[in-house]
Order: structure tokens, then C-alpha cells, then sequence
């Protein structure tokens, strides 16, 4: 399980966090999710905080991407999948028939697993985002593009090329360049749904050294099969198992004194 | 080691049928294309492309049905393909879960097979017997019959080679669906599904049976779609059958122009979705 690391990746030094004073931007209350009968989900209770990265980590199969998707209500794309209980965005119940989902998902991003850039060129995959909920200028649009490409880390690299389809980037670029599209629309929350696992450790530290910088605008969530990565990137963990919520807190904390033993026998690879 | 020379054995008979079946198929195909280029060459000159068909005895062309046939193809891919993708694009994308997709794939799937004559008699009795004369429309609509269930299929077949990852990252940054499938998921899938256009054009190009009772012929020169219009299939069947030698000659070529016509088609189809599975 331990893999020494080859490059040198940002190490984020964890303070004991105090969660006074921490804004809720999402709470979720009491969900649960069923996939047809099979309830995937049972009685979650957890905050993210306002600026802060929240890794979800457990065994495969243990619901850390269904509840990711809750959060945008990407399920929503499927039949018979249903979730019930309370998630609430700034206080307003993103559960509820009301909610506009394309609006709601223009403010919750999401980074997928595998990189998925439209088949268009460069530009384009940045500039289509932005062209759905605002009237640009040219220059103004160019400008937006270019910002995203920066803070995504990919503009030094594809400045020169941005007529080129964005399928013909390598894996490590294409997804930057998914993280520069889901920045373009300017969310308030970017859910990554483990970003680095189709990645080579070059480009996974990349990922991660973004991740750290964009939380001082995003609150962010990411789902996670690898530890060190949750350690390194996260401010709090949530440790999941068969659909349950086992535990949260300070990832120094999860990750040094874990209250729960199944959280401990985990992090420490003794199962998953 | 006698189990394995066994098989060796074996494999070598099973490769050696293989082959003769393949060379076996091959064989008429490639004759077929022989006697044809044998026949039709001969005949191609410009008068073929210029003149009407002639009355038995004298010098002509092929023209008003060369015209006939692009004019009635053209308008049943025109009246076709817009339904086939509509119905394609529902299935694939709208009612991917819903049982009314099913039926309308077996439904799709039955005529897709329907012997043409079928299609040609259908639109008999509800165009022509309603209208009271044979005309191009008549045609055009039995030929497009044929050309929306060749699109229906390949469309929803494209479309659901799209990955759904690539519609979730659609979604996840605020696209409509309906913005999704226009700009994202046609352009995933759009080679394959002009392929698909292009096999109809190719199947439809050489359909005698459903112009017989719909367009019928025209020895002259006519692009009004309200009247009888020619065809090559028609002319073909019409001149092949006939006693006279020039133009059972005007037989041959018209059936070369039209095998060429198809095999650019399927060139064409080739290598749009060669270029698919490499972008």
C-alpha cells in the first residue's frame, strides 16, 4: 500500500483544526440512497466547510462517489436512483423537485475519473462553459479562457495550440484541462471524483498541488482510494464503509488517533 | 505431443475451409463486377450522360434517368434523415429506459428487413391510389420508407457508443440536455452517423421495387416531381427485359454507373469511420 513517492508533491502540514467558526457550505442530513431497492446510502450525516478540502475515503463499493453524486444530483440522469433526506447549499435544500439542476451544477463542479474532454478544440471545451451563462466580449471570453488554462496549469503548455482538439492533450493535460472547463463557469464547490487514478504519478502531483491551491476559492470535495493522497490534499476525511459514515474529522486526526477501529484497521491497510 | 499435432492438423483444415469459403464468395463477386465492366464499359461515352433514353433503333442516353434518380434520392434522404435522427436521437437519448423505445426498435428492426416491394406497394395505396397518378413524391416518400430505419438504427448506435462519462461531465458543468446531445454528443458521434446517411444513399440508389408502383418511368425529360419520373433501377429492369440489343447495352452501363455510384459511397462510408476510430 505504501508507495514512497518518486517526485516531491506539496506536503500540507495539517494544524488541528477547530471547527468553530467554519462556514457549512454544504450540510448533508440524514441522506439516503437507493439504487432501486439496494439502499447505497444509510443515514449520512456530514458538513463541508467553506474553503476547505474534505477527502471521502473507504473501500470500493462502500458509497463515497454515490454521495459525491448526490451533490450535484448528477444520479439524476438515471432512473431508480433516488435519494431522500436533506442536502442543503448555502442553506437551500438542493433535494427538493424545485431545484434547477443545470443551474445547481453550474455552481457544484465535478472532476471525473477518467479525463473527458468534449471533442472540440482546446479553446472551445473552456469557452463552451462560459458562452452557457454569460454574454462575453471576444477579448473578455479570451481572457476567461486564458484564466481557467492558468489556474488549471496548462496554459504554459497549450498556449501555442488552443485550436487543437483537446482530445489530442495526454491523459495528465486532458484532465487539467477538465479542471480548467469545470473553473470556467465559475462554481462555488468542485467535486473530484478520484481525479488521479487513470494518472501517472507525475501528473497526479500536479493534480494535487492544484487541488491545494483552489481551495482558497472553492470548498472542495474528493473521493479517494489512495491515503497518502487524502492525507497530503485534505483538511478533514470522512471515512465510509458499506454505505455508512463510520467517521469525520481533522484528517491529522483521522489519520493519527481514528476513534473507530474499522477506520484504523483502514489507514493502515490491514483490509479494502 | 500427438495431442498437439492433433490440433495442429486440425487448425490447418479449419483455416484451409475458411479460406475456400472466402475465395468461394469472392469469386462471384468479382465476377460480377467483370461481366459488368465487360458489358457496360463499352457503353459509356458522353451521349450517356447527355441524351434521353431513346425509342428501340436509334442513338440515345441515360440523362433523365441519371437526373430522376438524384432527384428522387436526394428528396428521400432529405424527407428520411431528419426523422431517422430524431427517432435515433429519442432512443438514445430521451427514452434510453422507457419501454416505448423498445417497441419502436423492434418495430425499426422489422423494417429495416421488409422486402422493398413491400414499401413500394404501401405507398401505392397511400400516395398514388389517393392522388390518382404516379409521381416522383411517390418515389421519393417509398424510398424514404427505406432510408429512416437504415438512419434510425445507425444513429441510436452512434449515440450510444458515446460514453455516459461524457455526459456527465456535459451536466456537470450546467449544459441542457438538449444542448448536451446537439453539441456534444453529435459531435462524438457524428462520423458514424453520416455512415449511416451514406449506407441509405447506397441502399436506396439501387431499390427498383418500391419505384415501380410509385414513380413508374418516363421515356422523357422530366424533373416535375408531380409526374411519372425515371429511374436507373426502372430503366434497367425495363431495358435488360427488352428484345432490342442497344438497349439491353444501355442496360449495362446504367447498371456500372449505379455499382460505381455505390461503391464511392461505400468508400466514402469506409473511410469516415476509419478516421472515427483514430481521432
Amino acid at each position: 500500500m505504501s508507495v514512497t513517492p518518486i517526485v516531491t508533491t506539496p506536503t500540507v502540514i495539517h494544524a488541528v483544526v477547530d471547527t468553530e467558526g467554519l462556514a457549512e457550505k454544504i450540510s448533508i442530513r440524514n441522506l439516503d440512497f437507493f439504487y432501486g431497492d439496494h439502499r447505497a446510502l444509510k443515514n449520512i450525516n456530514v458538513p463541508l466547510y467553506q474553503g476547505k478540502v474534505t477527502a471521502f475515503i473507504g473501500p470500493s463499493g462502500c458509497g463515497k462517489s454515490t454521495l459525491l453524486r448526490v451533490l450535484n444530483r448528477m444520479y439524476d440522469l438515471y432512473p431508480n436512483q433516488r435519494a431522500s433526506g436533506h442536502v442543503t447549499l448555502d442553506n437551500q435544500d438542493i433535494l427538493s423537485p424545485r431545484q434547477d439542476l443545470n443551474l445547481l451544477r453550474a455552481k457544484v463542479g465535478m472532476v471525473f475519473q477518467k479525463p473527458t474532454p468534449f471533442p472540440m478544440t482546446i479553446y472551445e471545451n473552456i469557452a463552451f462553459g462560459i458562452r452557457l451563462y454569460e454574454k462575453l466580449a471576444q477579448s473578455e471570453l479570451d481572457d476567461r479562457v486564458r484564466h481557467a488554462l492558468d489556474r488549471a496549469a496548462l496554459w504554459n503548455e497549450v498556449k501555442d495550440k488552443l485550436g487543437a482538439n483537446g482530445l489530442s492533450l495526454s491523459g495528465g493535460q486532458q484532465q487539467r484541462l477538465c479542471i480548467a472547463r469545470t473553473v470556467a463557469v465559475r462554481p462555488e464547490v468542485i467535486l473530484f471524483d478520484e481525479p488521479c487514478s487513470a494518472l501517472d504519478p507525475i501528473s497526479t502531483a500536479k493534480i494535487e498541488e492544484l487541488i491545494d491551491e483552489l481551495k482558497d476559492d472553492y470548498t472542495i470535495a474528493i473521493v479517494t482510494h489512495n491515503m497518502q493522497q487524502a492525507a497530503r490534499v485534505s483538511d478533514f476525511t470522512a471515512f465510509m464503509y458499506l454505505g455508512e459514515m463510520i467517521e469525520f474529522g481533522d484528517t491529522t486526526r483521522i489519520f493519527t488517533n481514528p476513534n473507530d477501529r474499522r477506520t484504523q484497521d483502514y489507514i493502515t491497510g490491514r483490509f479494502g | 505431443m500427438a495431442l498437439y499435432d492433433t490440433r495442429r492438423r486440425r487448425n490447418r483444415i479449419a483455416v484451409g475451409l475458411a479460406i475456400g469459403a472466402t475465395l468461394f464468395g469472392l469469386a462471384w463477386l468479382v465476377l460480377i463486377l467483370a461481366v459488368l465492366l465487360w458489358n457496360g464499359v463499352s457503353g459509356l461515352s458522353l451521349a450517356v450522360f447527355t441524351q434521353m433514353t431513346p425509342p428501340p433503333g436509334s442513338a440515345g442516353g441515360l440523362l433523365n434517368p441519371i437526373a430522376g434518380s438524384l432527384a428522387m434520392t436526394v428528396t428521400a434522404v432529405l424527407i428520411g434523415t431528419p426523422l431517422g435522427i430524431l427517432a435515433g436521437t429519442y432512443m438514445a437519448e430521451y427514452g434510453r429506459y422507457d419501454r416505448l423505445s423498445a417497441v419502436v426498435r423492434f418495430i425499426n428492426d422489422i423494417l429495416l428487413s421488409a422486402p422493398s416491394i413491400v414499401v413500394g406497394l404501401f405507398v401505392y395505396e397511400i400516395v398514388v391510389a389517393q392522388v390518382g397518378h404516379f409521381s416522383g413524391w411517390a418515389g421519393a416518400v417509398a424510398l424514404a420508407v427505406i432510408v429512416v430505419p437504415v438512419v434510425v438504427r445507425t444513429t441510436e448506435d452512434m449515440l450510444i457508443l458515446v460514453p455516459d462519462t461524457l455526459r456527465e461531465a456535459a451536466a456537470s458543468i450546467g449544459l441542457p440536455r438538449s444542448l448536451m446531445i446537439r453539441k456534444v454528443a453529435y459531435r462524438a458521434a457524428r462520423a458514424g452517423m453520416i455512415t449511416g446517411v451514406l449506407l441509405a444513399v447506397a441502399r436506396i440508389s439501387g431499390e427498383t421495387a418500391p419505384l415501380l408502383f410509385t414513380a413508374l418511368n418516363n421515356q422523357f425529360w422530366s424533373l416535375d416531381m408531380n409526374a411519372p419520373v425515371a429511374s436507373l433501377p426502372v430503366v434497367i429492369f425495363q431495358f435488360a427485359l427488352s428484345p432490342y440489343k442497344d438497349w439491353q447495352a444501355l442496360a449495362w452501363t446504367g447498371a456500372l454507373i449505379i455499382t460505381l455510384a455505390v461503391l464511392a459511397l461505400s468508400i466514402s462510408a469506409r473511410a469516415l469511420s476509419a478516421q472515427r476510430k483514430t481521432s
